[in-house]
């Protein structure tokens, strides 16, 4: 049976890296916006937002805050772009042990861009991006509803071919009486 | 709570190796604001008439406006003030980039250097840890390449560095001091810091910046902005290109330089080549700047893209903004590719791009005309471009010739003698101008040049359009939303003014319209020197964003001292005045304050008088232009006067 489609929203920030003067408006303004009270304070090493910039290697780019994670990176690669070397870390959202960016400067604690979902006219950093680096956009994608099941399913056909259906029953039994 | 500012300084004794974190009165931001305001008011305080530039007494003042590190849009001066080599008197030299917001959020509204390091050092400011660092290994490097070899030993690729060159190494009076895409170049104040030992200051800061009034302050902030897109839409007609829109004159933008190359005079500011420009020239020169710039960029927090990241075949990258695109090209009789390629070594090296080039003509002037001869310059090439390559080579390291050169034009000529302090012609208060030779007399730049304790004219004027508008419906559609202007009168001025007639230079503007204009061309610099504003979307274009009017709110809200427009306008003029006072404590007087001879060839003897006379009863200042005992006082100075009246400056 075909699985139920349905439509979802998705924020999007399209970020044009040639377009990027470097200037840093919009660490300047997320910090404002996210102190509480607002707009009370600024501090770009607060912000959720990241300029990567290398002026001398023509590096610029704008980085929002993603998710946390626990552990970097095992390997970390180098990307070439128009002869330009990135180190892929410029790409990446994370919060991550291996980098400064998107901790909170006093507690470590991990930041991440909520799209400024509390603002009427949307993300901040793009309202203050004069020079079109950052620009908001909303695309509609659809979604299959029921592709959970059917993913999991194949999950674990994967893992009962790996470690026999028997062991992996028992795990999952073990697992359920732990909660 | 202090906000906006930090509410403390950085004290820095390089003999001791002291460093302390000290408080600083609120009160004085209420009376100087700060950033220049405060900065004139330690040197006035600390550093004697007596102290000379290298003595360990003078201080070298690293001084962030008091907005710097707020949201408002292009605040992010740091206003470096110190005694000047070149000039004897009070330097403040400013650079935008990114330093100034760093040091706010490092905890410190400004560095204070005093004493003298016996080794090079520099300092590492990462928060509340402060360090004097050995810079053994960066001695000679340049100045760009040096703030990229201290990110790389600190592991701080965020860190912000303030470096010299070699020419501040070694006291070049017109060295600077190099930053990202900026630098503070006028007066040689990268010389005092070479003197005193100290190679780079090193800025990394994580802490907040509080604002008084949030929403209020937002709100304003967002004005600006909005204010700017519609000025990005609306260029003003009727005047060139670079002065039509907002920011510094967008010479990394703007291909078409017909008129700097036939207005401005080439070599050692002399020769004026009419017909200069033409198809051939505008292609090369086009190609040139495309095929070096890699990008257009911006100072902190700034949408304007006043600057470019420059790469020349076979150079490294370095950043321009502004003028010294052409600077060196026009001294040389070269072309644009010349130009962008020494301004490469230049830049490394920290020097001054409009003194420099100046100099360097100066000198083959002198040659050409055998007040120097060939011996002074052994193993020079014979071409325009190999001259000025070993010339600058020589200044740098003090050889030979070049040591008598590294002091600029006019003590050079003093040195070298033989009639050639004629060539030296360029110069207001001892430093190079910049190369312009007019016709008929300007009375308003007659006065900024002659009063101006700036040096440099582009930190003088602007706000009120340079020349008259042919027709009289220009004028009328100019004045419709002219609301920069502080009173109608402005535009009244403005519309009455023609370029022939009875209502033209030089008798038009009257001379108190004049001294009404200057005064508030010189009050806007002053107000942007202190908050830590960019001339260019304030004091410098035509109808610019900030103003009087929308200034007195953001200091308001932003540092929570209740202001208006008298009380802002008081202020500004309060440390204006302190300004002058320093320099006046170090002997200028109304006999130093003169253009060039011959910036203009029709002058005005008598109007020029009356106008010196205006404007110093204006500014409360006496006829030899000191501050009078009066003025001082109503100003809150009575220090000053006290301290005049001791020293036979002012009589009881």
């Amino acid at each position: 049976m075909k699985a139920e489609k349905k439509t979802k929203i998705v924020k999007t920030i399209r970020i044009d890296v040639d377009q990027c003067n470097g200037c840093r408006a919009c660490e300047v303004i997320c910090s404002a916006v996210h102190a509480a009270p607002k707009f009370s304070s600024n501090n770009p090493a607060r912000s959720r937002i990241r300029i990567i910039r290398d002026p001398l290697r023509d590096i610029y780019v704008p980085v929002l805050a993603g998710e946390y994670t626990v552990a970097e990176c095992a390997g970390r690669d180098k990307y070439m772009i128009d002869g330009k070397e990135y180190d892929e870390c410029s790409f990446c959202r994370a919060s991550c042990p291996s980098r400064e960016e998107f901790k909170e400067p006093d507690s470590g604690l991990p930041l991440k861009c909520d799209m400024c979902e509390d603002e009427e006219d949307g993300p901040q950093c793009v309202k203050w991006c004069l020079v079109d680096a950052l620009i908001y956009e909303e695309r509609e994608e659809e979604v299959a509803e029921d592709e959970g099941p059917e993913t999991l399913e194949i999950g674990l056909e994967s893992l009962a071919d790996k470690y026999g259906l028997e062991t992996l029953m028992e795990t999952m039994a073990r697992m359920a009486k732990k909660g | 709570m202090r906000y906006a500012e930090t509410g403390f300084n950085l004290e820095i004794d390089l003999t001791r190796g002291n460093i302390e974190k000290v408080a600083t009165d609120p009160r004085d931001t209420e009376l100087y604001l700060g950033g220049l305001g405060t900065n004139a008011k330690l040197l006035w305080d600390r550093v004697p008439p007596e102290v000379e530039a290298f003595d360990p007494e003078n201080l070298l003042i690293f001084g962030a406006g008091l907005l710097c590190g707020t949201p408002a849009t292009g605040c992010n001066r740091t206003i470096v003030s110190t005694i000047s080599p070149q000039t004897k008197l009070m330097a403040f030299s400013m650079m935008g980039g990114f330093w100034a917001p760093e040091l706010k959020y490092a905890g410190f509204d400004k560095v204070v250097l005093r004493g003298k390091s016996s080794e090079l050092v520099y300092i590492w400011i990462n928060n509340d840890k402060v360090e004097i660092r050995d810079a053994s290994h960066l001695k000679g490097k340049g100045a760009v390449e040096t703030a990229e070899l201290i990110q790389k030993e600190l592991n701080q690729p965020k860190a912000q560095v303030a470096a010299i060159g070699m020419a501040g190494e070694n006291r070049v009076y017109y060295a600077s001091i190099e930053q990202g895409r900026s630098s503070a170049s006028r007066g040689g104040i990268g010389a005092v810091m070479g003197d005193k030992g100290v190679k780079a200051i090193v800025v990394r800061g994580t802490k907040d910046i509080n604002i008084a009034q949030p929403a209020e302050y937002l709100g304003l902030c967002n004005e600006v902005l909005e204010y700017i897109k519609y000025r990005e839409d609306h260029p003003i007609p009727g005047v060139m290109p670079i002065l039509a829109g907002l920011g510094s004159p967008q010479e990394m933008k703007v291909h078409d330089e017909k008129w700097h190359t036939e207005n401005f005079m080439w070599g050692n500011s002399r020769t004026r080549r009419k017909d200069f420009w033409n198809d051939e020239i505008a292609e090369e020169w086009t190609k040139t700047m495309e095929d070096s710039r890699t990008r257009l960029i911006s100072c902190y927090n700034c949408p304007m893209k006043c600057g470019a990241t420059i790469s020349m075949p076979g150079l490294p990258t370095y950043m321009m903004k502004c003028f010294s695109k052409l600077t060196y090209t026009m001294a040389a009789f070269s072309d644009l590719d010349f130009g962008l390629r020494i301004a490469q070594k230049a830049t490394e090296y920290g020097l001054d791009g409009f003194s420099t080039p100046q100099v360097m003509a100066f000198a083959l002037e002198l040659l050409e005309n055998g007040i120097l001869t060939d011996d002074d310059f052994p193993g020079m090439p014979d071409d325009s471009e190999g001259r000025f390559y070993w010339l600058l080579d020589r200044i740098v390291r003090r050889e030979g010739i070049g040591d008598i050169l590294a002091d600029g034009t006019y003590w050079a000529a003093l040195k070298i003698g033989k009639g050639a302090d004629a060539y030296a012609h360029n110069n207001i208060k001892k430093t190079e101008q910049l190369p312009l030779k007019l016709s008929m007399l300007n009375p308003i730049y007659f006065l900024m040049y002659s009063t101006g304790e700036k040096m440099n004219i582009t930190q003088i004027e602007g706000q009120f359009p340079q020349a008259p508008f042919p027709k009289r419906e220009h004028r009328e559609k100019f004045v419709e939303d002219w609301i920069q202007v502080p009173d109608d009168r402005f535009k009244q001025y403005f519309l009455d003014w023609e370029p022939r007639g009875e209502n033209s230079m030089p008798f038009y503007p009257t001379v108190p319209m004049v001294c009404d204009i200057v005064d508030w061309q010189e009050r806007m610099h002053y107000i942007d020197d202190a908050l830590g504003m960019c001339a260019g979307l304030s004091s410098f274009p035509l109808k610019p964003p900030y103003h009087i009017h929308n200034y007195p709110k953001f200091i308001t809200s932003g540092a929570g001292i209740e202001m208006d427009e008298e009380k802002l306008t008081k202020a500004a003029k309060r440390y204006r005045t302190l300004v002058r006072a320093v320099n006046i404590r170090r002997g200028m007087r109304r006999a130093d304050e003169a253009p060039p001879e011959n910036h203009w060839k029709k002058r005005f003897p008598e109007l020029e008088t009356e106008l010196l006379d205006a404007y110093y009863e204006l500014k409360g200042w006496n006829n030899d232009g000191i501050p009078t005992t009066e003025s001082l006082q109503d100003l809150g100075l009575d220090y000053v006067s006290e301290d005049f009246i001791k020293r036979g400056i002012l009589d009881k």
